[in-house]
């Protein structure tokens, strides 16, 4: 029997021609040391891989239809058996293949693996960051609940930012003139078949580079890369210390993805997929719109520019990283690579890493937003500092400070958002005279409120505001 | 017999030239026949990709309301048809504005959108100003900028009354440019 499978493999492998297709991947030789730091870029394609599979599954349950895909997303969430796991899948793979992509680039960078020949192994790379990040976008508006529906308008916003082109762009990419029949069929096609289409193009060509120009050895401080001898010298360090690639690497990206997989599972399992928002709609303008933690970042810094060079910084910025990121292996494509002696490009990776996870964690607190579910400040709340006032500028002013909208931005003994100043003990900072005069020009990001408040109100706040020490 | 020679050579230089020329020719026109119909096909793909930008911008008039319903100095929501308002849009059919009906009689349709990033602002009666939910954003009654990062005021549409109904002349989503 066993020789029977035997001599039926043999006949389907010669007329099939897969060992002599596959055999030269799987045998080719790596180099044998830090097989670990590897991982990485073989833990985006199986991340990739994760999510086309359960993307083809979710296919099965979502309509696309700006009728339909919210009801069909509600089914997927609360009724289609394991559908929210699957959904949850989805996101958390998504989420990990972008923080793979992210270490897989960084850690390239770190060994300058980008160097003579591979360059173009780095702009391949540059070209599946982009699809990535689109695709996670795009994944994200496709839930077409009300969040769905307003990042879609933030998205417009940014593409009108474009010099010249700005609003073309913008109704290109709604599909018309505003979010109707058409935007959700685009997104649908950008996520599920254009962009795909692109990023299986893209990774062929970078797998294909990896096998013709080989993995790169671990870089050794003064062994510097000189194009001429390059090749030479890497074709010999093969011949002398090189392992095959199954198993001897391969079992460590099984691995390490495996890990991944799991904790996606898990993550899948103990947070589940983030909650839907509203049904979609223009006419509910009462939500507040906010992308997921990936995309959080740009989020953050759409706050916190300086506001005069934000329209321009809008386009400018991410075309410059973009162009940064392809000019890099042509800056210096020699010489060293070690860490070590790269000191400057090592600072400049500190430096990346600090602002971006800074602007993550900054971005899901956002502290600029006005805190429109804020408590009601109460006279008990307010009256700890308070003594020597009277009770009824207390309780007026306690009222006026939250109809009035202060509240919202200020805090007092916890009580409020945090978009402003907190005011617990803002009678030890300003008089009373100060305080009329912040409150009637305003000033930074605070509105002028002389013309809004009555003279008897904002005496009435100013000296509510001075007992609070 | 070297004649001979000579004149076969010739003649089989002259047949490959020629085949030479005519598999060239051949070639050729396989490749132009396979652009063009190509090229042709593609006509449509790329107008499927580009639709948005070949239609014309249309505008309606749509009533929003009574003269009525909006007292004097309020600021109230109002729906209306967006301009290519399909039905298999859904929901989204639908967009909104805040009218107000000024102190001097007339009124201002203010669009929802934020000039910063398009978020819908929130009219807070009480403190007389449009509030954003995302980056801070905030706008006096008469839609110019409070606070924040908006760029500009808020974005109008067009007003006009008829027969004691409200009309607002619909507009594409507001985008800021630079």
């Amino acid at each position: 029997m066993k020789r029977f499978f035997k001599r039926l493999w043999h006949w389907f492998d010669d007329r099939a021609g897969i060992s002599v297709l596959l055999k030269p991947l799987i045998d080719h030789p790596v180099p044998p040391r830090g097989l670990w730091t590897y991982v990485f870029g073989s833990a985006t394609l199986f991340m990739f891989t994760v999510q086309v599979v359960t993307g083809v599954a979710l296919s099965l349950l979502y309509q696309p239809s700006s009728t339909t895909a919210y009801h069909s997303l509600e089914f997927i969430t609360y009724q289609a058996k394991f559908g929210n796991a699957l959904r949850s899948i989805h996101f958390y793979g998504a989420s990990a293949m972008i923080i793979m992509v992210g270490v897989h680039m960084i850690q390239t960078y770190i060994t300058a693996s980008y160097k003579y020949p591979r360059e173009m192994n780095w702009i391949s790379g540059v070209f599946l960051l982009i699809f990535t990040i689109f695709m996670g976008f795009t994944g994200q508006l496709l839930r077409w609940d009300s969040n769905g529906v307003w990042s879609s308008v933030v998205a417009a916003q940014q593409l009108g930012r474009v010099p010249f082109i700005g609003t073309y762009l913008a109704r290109l990419l709604l599909g018309g003139d505003t979010i109707g029949g058409q935007s959700l069929t685009r997104f649908f096609s950008y996520h599920v078949f254009i962009v795909p289409a692109f990023i299986f193009i893209f990774i062929g060509l970078h797998l294909w580079l990896v096998f013709r120009h080989g993995i790169s050895e671990l870089p050794k401080a003064g062994r510097l890369v000189d194009p001429k001898t390059y090749r030479k010298w890497y074709e010999d360090f093969l011949k002398k210390y090189s392992v095959p690639f199954w198993p001897h690497a391969a079992w460590r990206d099984v691995l390490f993805s495996s890990i991944i997989v799991i904790l996606i599972i898990l993550f899948a399992w103990l947070k589940g997929a983030p909650p839907l928002t509203d049904s979609p709609s223009l006419t509910s303008i009462h939500t507040s719109p906010a992308p997921d933690w990936y995309m959080v970042l740009f989020f953050a810094l759409f706050a916190l520019m300086p506001h005069k060079v934000e329209s321009i910084a809008m386009t400018i910025g991410p075309l410059l990283t973009v162009i940064i990121l392809f000019c890099i292996p042509f800056l210096s494509n020699r010489g060293e690579r070690s860490p070590i002696r790269r000191p400057w490009a090592m600072f400049g990776v500190i430096c990346v890493l600090v602002f971006v996870i800074s602007l993550l964690l900054l971005g899901l607190k956002h502290p600029w937003s006005a805190d429109f579910d804020a408590k009601p400040l109460t006279v008990a709340v307010a009256r700890p500092g308070g003594i020597g006032a009277t009770d009824s500028t207390v309780s007026r002013g306690v009222q006026l400070f939250y109809n009035k909208g202060c509240e919202y931005c200020h805090t007092i003994n916890t009580y409020g958002g945090k978009a402003g100043p907190d005011l617990s003990t803002v009678g030890n900072r300003l008089t009373t005279q100060a305080l009329v005069i912040r409150i009637v020009n305003g000033g930074g990001n605070m509105p002028a409120y002389g013309g809004i408040l009555s003279t008897k109100d904002l005496q009435t706040l100013a000296s509510f505001l001075s007992t609070q020490k | 017999m070297n004649t001979n020679d000579d004149i076969e050579l010739k003649l089989k230089q002259e047949a490959d030239e020629a085949n030479i020329g005519r598999a060239e020719f051949i070639t050729r026109v396989s490749l132009s026949i396979a652009a063009i119909s190509a090229a042709v096909m593609a006509v449509p793909v790329v107008a499927a990709l580009v639709a948005p930008l070949l239609e014309r911008n249309r505008t309606f008039w749509r009533t929003v309301g009574h003269i009525d319903d909006f007292p004097v100095g309020t600021t109230r929501l109002v729906n209306f048809d967006n301009a290519d308002a399909e039905q298999y849009a859904g929901m989204l059919t639908r967009s909104a504005a805040w009218l107000r009906h000024n102190e001097d009689q007339t009124f201002t349709a203010f669009a929802v959108n934020c000039t910063h990033l398009g978020c819908p602002v929130r009219w807070e009666e009480k403190a007389q100003l449009f509030m954003c939910p995302c980056h801070g954003g905030v706008y006096y009654k008469d839609g110019t900028v409070a606070a924040g990062p908006p760029p500009k005021r808020l974005p109008e549409y067009k007003v006009r009354i008829n027969n004691q109904e409200i009309q607002l002349e619909t507009a594409p989503l507001p985008i800021t440019n630079i």
